[in-house]
């Protein structure tokens, strides 16, 4: 049973946050550094390229939001140290000026008067330092207050509103009174359950700044959609699982937040929370888009419940992946970090997955890796608000 | 056996939890927030993880699931039928 006196083993990074990871990022500013970086994330072995379509010619809030990503994404405290790269030497010490700001390594390399060889070496050999520097560092005892979860599902099914999801809400409402700093989002997909996550929210305030976001992703549904959203809203899978509409995914979809958590405030996308608490993230309700943002965020671990079987990772971000669907754990066993389907059958209950589930937890903030990690799933995805100058 | 799970009591759609459910099973259901079962035969056979429907519904009504409308019923369901896409659509969008 987690209480106050719970520890796990972090890395304690220069600006006081705990990591659970250690990873030398490799992170290309822009689509055509992509060569380079992943060039050097194959010379220093360990390392991690984050590889990803975007970066040029964005402008406006979309531009800021990629900057914000990128940079939140380097100063997550399960990174170590970072090697940037891109086209522009400019870009790349925005970045790198950004992510200084924790106080861990990091330098940056424009490819322009230069070329990839001549880039890749010279990357290579800071990125050989910062790797045999990390691989010292020590896991150190923390509290569990030092914790940052967040939380999405995806692949949903009935038995997400049934199992999964209730058995992450239980285990929210068990972290949030020890001081953890928490995560939910998808904005769509809260339609038809919004007035019930309105009235979680701590104060009016908060509730309005809720009803924002809500209201103004629900025009951009109106302004784009040619029909009901069936196919979308729910998904295909979620309709082959047995969800049928999207109050219904959005209500089992709630569960996840718990019975007792309070909405303390609302975090654009990519922001970071100010202190701990249960925290909304105006964000999309596509998988790797939503878990890359809380990345982004700072969050450390993320709990991700699935009915029909999403197979998804983070790079940055160890993924946990729960299923209360029994077919869903027979046939997708390597997936499965925490099997609670027994709660559907009344041989568990909520408590009880919720307790295992913060154990699973622990074990992997301690440094166990998560199927998503050992099957190599490194979804980095960034979202974009609209389309390039 | 559970066969079928629902959260609320006034639900009238629950959850298939099971495979292999036929036409003609009689099912147990457990209604999670008061943990007590009740039984009901299934009118048709219904895959894992899809809904049926707990009493008769009209074309039009209200379906509730966890207690909240979660849409309307556009054909007539019989209660132990398969409640899915092709009888139940949202009310918004």
């Amino acid at each position: 049973m987690i209480s106050s006196k719970t520890t796990f083993q972090g890395y304690r990074r220069e600006n006081g946050r705990v990591g659970v990871r250690n990873h030398v990022l490799i992170l290309p500013v822009d689509d055509l550094s992509n060569a380079a970086a992943e060039a050097v994330a194959n010379n220093i072995k360990g390392e991690i390229a984050i590889p990803h379509p975007y970066g040029r010619l964005q402008f406006g809030a979309d531009l800021d939001l990629h900057f914000r990503t990128l940079i939140g994404a380097g100063a997550n405290p399960n990174v170590a140290a970072v090697v940037v790269i891109c086209i522009e030497e400019g870009w790349a010490k925005r970045v790198v000026d950004g992510i200084a700001k924790t106080g861990k390594p990091v330098t940056g390399f424009g490819i322009e008067m230069h070329g990839d060889h001549d880039t890749i070496l010279r990357a290579s050999k800071v990125a050989k330092e910062y790797m045999q520097w990390a691989s010292e560092l020590q896991r150190v005892e923390c509290p569990v207050s030092d914790l940052w979860v967040s939380t999405k599902c995806g692949e949903s099914d009935t038995t997400s509103g049934c199992g999964s999801n209730p058995t992450v809400g239980n285990a929210f409402d068990k972290l949030e009174p020890l001081g953890v700093t928490m995560c939910f989002g998808e904005t769509t997909e809260i339609t038809g359950g919004e007035k019930i996550v309105a009235d979680r929210c701590a104060t009016p305030q908060v509730r309005e700044q809720f009803m924002a976001m809500f209201d103004r992703y629900q025009a951009v549904v109106e302004r784009h959609k040619v029909d009901d959203l069936s196919d979308s809203q729910p998904t295909k899978g979620n309709i082959a699982g047995g969800l049928t509409t999207i109050e219904e995914k959005a209500l089992g979809n709630i569960q996840k937040i718990g019975k007792k958590c309070k909405v303390i405030g609302v975090l654009d996308k990519a922001e970071m929370p100010t202190k701990p608490g249960l925290w909304f993230m105006d964000s999309s309700s596509a998988a790797a888009e939503m878990v890359t943002l809380c990345a982004a965020s700072g969050y450390v671990v993320h709990l991700f419940p699935t009915g029909q079987g999403n197979v998804i990772g983070n790079p940055i971000l160890p993924v946990i992946k729960l299923s209360a669907n029994p077919r869903t754990v027979r046939t997708m066993s390597e997936h499965v970090d925490h099997d609670c389907s027994g709660l559907l059958q009344r041989e568990k209950n909520l408590d009880q997955t919720g307790d295992e589930l913060i154990e699973v937890m622990l074990r992997t903030c301690n440094g166990r890796l998560t199927a998503a990690e050992a099957l190599g799933h490194r979804e980095f995805v960034l979202t974009r608000l609209y389309e390039s100058a | 056996m559970i066969h079928f799970v629902l959260h609320d009591p006034k639900d009238t759609v629950a959850v298939v939890v099971v495979e292999g459910v036929k036409a003609g099973h009689d099912l147990t259901g457990w209604i999670m927030d008061e943990d007590r079962t009740i039984v009901l035969k299934a009118q048709q056979d219904i895959p894992i993880g899809h809904k049926l429907a707990l009493k008769d519904v009209k074309n039009g009504e209200t379906i509730i699931k966890y207690g909240h409308d979660i849409g309307k019923a556009v054909a007539d369901i019989k209660a132990g039928a398969h409640a899915h896409v092709h009888n139940i659509k949202t009310k918004r969008w």
